[in-house]
């Protein structure tokens, strides 16, 4: 079995895409709600995956 | 206690299906599209755990820590259903390795299952009657 090496940003996108997709799915009640939502999940997700990456950074000293 | 219980046999069929198939309940209830954007969401989760050998939980108890951590992992997998299934049933045994990859596997093989166990509650609200 091929073995796949993502590092630690590529990881977050692709589990942030995905859950998104499946927030956006099970939350909303039409096609355009669910589009906007999976949409702001995902910027949730990127919000906090940039924003806790820079506290670490600076965190860290 | 509740005076709008919906019958057991109007949502278990969907809810099983929705657990042995990743957005099998959706495709039952004629929600195609959402079906099977839910499958393809939860086995790529799964497929990718597995390509970044992640380890399956067994349930372990001991400390309420260690009991939370391996009970919950492995109902975590197991809402996976057949992908799980399939996984342990083909020999699947990869141990806990440290390594950042290895443990991203991991979290992608329990978060398969939770996306999951999403779509079946949103199978068990479509199939009640309580959503569209």
């Amino acid at each position: 079995m091929p073995k796949m090496n993502l590092s630690h940003l590529e990881a977050s996108l692709l589990f942030a895409a995905l859950a998104s997709v499946v927030l956006g799915i099970v939350t909303k009640q039409t096609d355009h709600e669910r589009l906007m939502y999976g949409i702001y999940c995902f910027g949730c997700f990127l919000a906090a995956l940039f924003g806790l990456g820079w506290l670490m950074y600076f965190g860290h000293g | 206690m509740s005076k709008t219980s919906v019958p057991i046999v109007q949502w278990l069929p969907a809810v099983a299906l929705a657990w042995a198939i990743p957005g099998g309940g959706h495709l039952l209830l004629k929600r195609r599209t959402r079906g099977l954007l839910l499958f393809g969401c939860v086995l790529i989760a799964f497929v990718a755990g597995l390509l970044m050998r992640g380890a399956l939980f067994e349930p372990q108890t001991g400390d309420l820590f260690t009991t939370l951590i391996y009970c919950g992992g492995f109902i975590g997998n197991l809402a996976s259903g057949v992908l799980y299934l399939l996984t342990v049933m083909m020999g699947y045994n990869q141990p806990d390795l440290a390594g950042h990859v290895h443990d991203y596997g991991t979290k992608f093989l329990v978060g398969a299952g939770l996306m999951n166990v999403l779509a079946m509650v949103d199978a068990y609200e479509i199939a009640a009657g309580k959503k569209s």
